[in-house]
């Protein structure tokens, strides 16, 4: 380490910005492009750039010439977007439910831009997402849920003494898609607008990025950058995995997705 | 229920479902009683449950396969039913009762815009459970141009047929067959109920399968290809083969009841039933199709989603890894991945530092035009709570216990006493022995009082399984009118006694 110059710390530092600033991309901006190519040539660099991010409470996922330079929050930093703060608005009594509605918005919506793991793991592939696709979806897959559960012959009502037991599905079904409101959007707390919130809130981040008409709220249309699906792949969805392995909950790895029938007609998913 | 010998409770399946099937009722009941309250109409005269029910059928009549009504539409089609029910009063009356008609069946004001209703059923160790059941009535569902429509649930329609808890398919034919009986035997007037309970059927049929269809659309792979939906689109087929000849043969019949009644009334009614019968046959063509459009859907569908290249590198299945798992764990458990997904897969906040110019440029900014009075405020609808927690016979009955003449007793001694009555007569004692703790004798000889009920803490520690605390010495004392009297004392002489 003892090559490193000082003008180097300050390079790194300054990819480690331009990282910070989702919209930016190498493309169009010769000096990021640059300090991109540098990254991939020079170890040395590399690793100046790995340590700079390290000590802001950061961690490089990727740099790349379409994706820039992809920093993400390690726990507990500075830089973290936490849950509270974005579910901030809703009222305190359907907090908890809220949280885990949102929650399971942007899953979903990774979910939709990337169907299959191939599609995650394909560099050139862009995924398309909209809020009718993704609530549709999610509904779907709530009623596959339901049938099977159906099917077992068990009650599966909630417990009036414990809500807080209740299936996650049911919160997602049990809420309505739309809801008329004066102004004619979709209402904050219906299913819809807590997908497009997260849609929103992907294309502010850099993440996502509308395309064609603005359209109606329902069906405007986005589509995946570079950036997301490192975030998704590299990040997001490895700490849910592995913390739904922690719960005990063993999803099957399998190329070719997960939900699929079964000889008996049963959806068959996450080999619970 | 049926108790048997070790006094466990087993509650049958057939009465939750029996419960269940009374609480998709209760909105409607609901909407009579509360009725009253409305202050901008006198809401004596009409029926609500009735318009209710009318409302629940035009928004089932008008479901097809894509869109519902929306709640204008519904709305204005009520309002002949309203306006028969109070001719006098003006329109505008009439299509605001349908408001809110409509919407109470919606449940605005409500997050889940649902109704919920308590069962109990037998937990796996043969004790009571107490389960909660939701359900909607008319649902609000954003359609393709997003405006917003109203589809009828499929309580609602089960509410509304009156037939409750059975399978569609069965139903269908129970209601084909009462109906061709009907008209042999010339009762048009309940041949055109059956013709419309079959018209329910249909539709709701027609709901089961669009489901499937359009999950088929999104997604190959969630639906069973191979055996499960080919059988259900060769029976419906085939259903709406077997129902489109019966129709026919039904429509033949009473048109022929139509031409030869002599009755004007026989002869209007054969002719409504001819509308109805026809509406059915309409309905079963726009459902044969779409059934015939599905084949090829699951081919179209089955090119782009199955012959794209072998995975390039391992990847997270985020669909059936990670979204399915979360969802079928409960909400408490469930904010755990969910949580770590989103902080994960969100990106950075950026804090945003202060600065002179961005702070100057936001104080410069013009203010916004904003409506001096703001939006307009929905009345809300208040609903007297029972805030009494204890009955008048349970106040009555600690009454008795605190007066009984003699000496002050303890907290402990009234506890048991009040307990061997009734248990739940324990708590309103404990609390009115510390309102008594508190009783100012001055207050009492000011209005009046005889006799003014004290308590006193001796130090004694109150040993109870269900409060904590110091033992009360509680009793009536006579408050003295005339020479300053001293409260304590009483009690305090008997403290020996007790």
């Amino acid at each position: 380490m003892s090559g490193i110059r000082s003008q180097d710390v300050e390079s790194a530092s300054r990819l480690v910005a331009l990282g910070m600033r989702p919209k930016l991309v190498p493309a169009r901006d010769p000096g990021y492009a640059e300090l991109v190519r540098r990254y991939g040539e020079d170890d040395a660099f590399k690793d100046v750039v790995q340590r700079v991010a390290s000590g802001l409470g950061l961690v490089v996922l990727a740099v790349g010439p379409q994706s820039g330079a992809v920093v993400a929050a390690t726990e507990e930093s500075i830089f973290e977007i936490r849950m509270d703060e974005y579910a901030r608005r809703t009222a305190l009594a359907n907090r908890q439910a809220d949280k885990v509605l949102h929650g399971l918005a942007h899953l979903a919506v990774a979910a939709l831009a990337f169907p299959r793991p191939d599609d995650l793991g394909n560099d050139s592939y862009v995924g398309r997402v909209s809020v009718d696709q993704v609530d549709a979806a999610v509904r779907e897959a709530c009623r596959a849920l339901q049938e099977r559960v159906e099917g077992t012959g068990e009650n599966s009502d909630p417990l009036s003494e414990a809500p807080e037991l209740e299936a996650a599905w049911r919160a997602w079904s049990r809420r309505p898609p739309a809801a008329a409101t004066k102004d004619g959007r979709a209402g904050d707390a219906t299913t819809r607008g807590i997908v497009g919130k997260a849609l929103r809130f992907l294309a502010d981040q850099g993440f996502l990025v509308p395309v064609g008409a603005d359209g109606q709220a329902g069906t405007a249309t986005f589509r995946t950058t570079a950036r997301y699906q490192v975030q998704v792949r590299e990040l997001a969805s490895r700490r849910a995995f592995d913390e739904l392995l922690e719960l005990g909950v063993l999803p099957v790895t399998s190329a070719l997705g997960t939900l699929r029938p079964t000889a008996d007609g049963a959806l068959e998913a996450g080999g619970v | 229920m049926v108790v048997d010998g070790t006094a466990s409770v087993v509650v049958d399946d057939g009465v939750a479902r029996r419960l269940k099937a009374l609480a998709c009722t209760a909105p409607l009941h609901e909407l009579d009683q509360r009725k009253h309250r409305l202050e901008w109409v006198d809401a004596g005269r009409y029926q609500m449950a009735e318009i209710a029910l009318q409302a629940i059928d035009q928004v089932t009549l008008a479901m097809d396969f894509d869109t519902g009504a929306d709640q204008g539409r519904v709305v204005r089609r009520l309002a002949p039913f309203i306006a028969a029910q109070a001719p006098g009063a003006p329109a505008a009356e009439h299509e605001r009762i349908g408001h809110w008609v409509v919407e109470n069946l919606i449940n605005v004001g409500s997050v889940d815009r649902g109704f919920q209703a308590d069962y109990g059923t037998t937990g796996p160790d043969g004790g009571y459970v107490r389960r909660r059941f939701d359900f909607k009535l008319l649902v609000e569902l954003a359609g393709p141009d997003g405006e917003i429509y109203l589809r009828a649930s499929d309580e609602a329609i089960n509410v509304l047929v009156g037939a409750l808890d059975t399978d569609v398919e069965s139903a269908q034919v129970a209601a084909e067959v009462k109906l061709e009986n009907l008209i042999s035997r010339g009762r048009l007037g309940d041949a055109r109920l059956a013709a419309e309970q079959a018209r329910y059927r249909t539709v709701q049929y027609a709901e089961a399968l669009r489901g499937r269809l359009d999950s088929t659309r999104r997604d190959v792979r969630s639906v069973d290809w191979l055996s499960a939906v080919p059988e259900l689109i060769d029976e419906a087929l085939r259903h709406i083969e077997s129902r489109y000849r019966a129709e026919s043969a039904i429509l033949a019949n009473i048109a022929d009841a139509r031409d030869t009644a002599t009755e004007p009334g026989r002869r209007r009614q054969a002719a409504e039933l001819v509308d109805v019968v026809g509406d059915c046959i309409q309905r079963h063509t726009q459902l044969q199709t779409r059934l015939q459009e599905a084949g090829a859907t699951f081919r179209a569908e089955q090119d782009r989603q199955q012959f794209a290249g072998r995975p390039q590198r391992a990847a997270v299945d985020v669909f059936g890894q990670l979204l399915t798992p979360c969802l079928e764990l409960d909400a408490a458990t469930a904010a755990g991945p969910t949580g770590t997904f989103f902080s994960a897969g969100t990106g950075l906040r950026v804090p945003s530092v202060l600065s002179l110019t961005g702070l100057v440029e936001v104080l410069l900014e013009p203010p916004a035009d904003r409506d001096p009075l703001g939006e307009e405020l929905s009345e809300p609808e208040l609903v007297a709570l029972d805030t009494d927690r204890y009955s008048d016979e349970q106040w009555r009955q600690v009454s008795a216990l605190l007066a009984e003449p003699g000496p002050p007793r303890r907290l402990s001694a009234a506890l048991e006493r009040a307990r061997a009555l009734d248990p739940r007569l324990a708590e309103l004692v404990v609390l009115r022995s510390l309102h008594a703790l508190g009783t100012s004798v001055a207050t009492a000889r000011s209005q009046g009082d005889e006799r003014v009920c004290l308590a006193v803490d001796d130090g004694a520690v109150l040993r109870d399984a269900e409060f904590g605390g110091a033992d009360l010495l509680v009793g009536m004392v006579d408050v003295a009118l005339d020479e300053p009297a001293e409260p304590d004392e009483p009690t305090g002489r008997d403290e020996d006694a007790a």
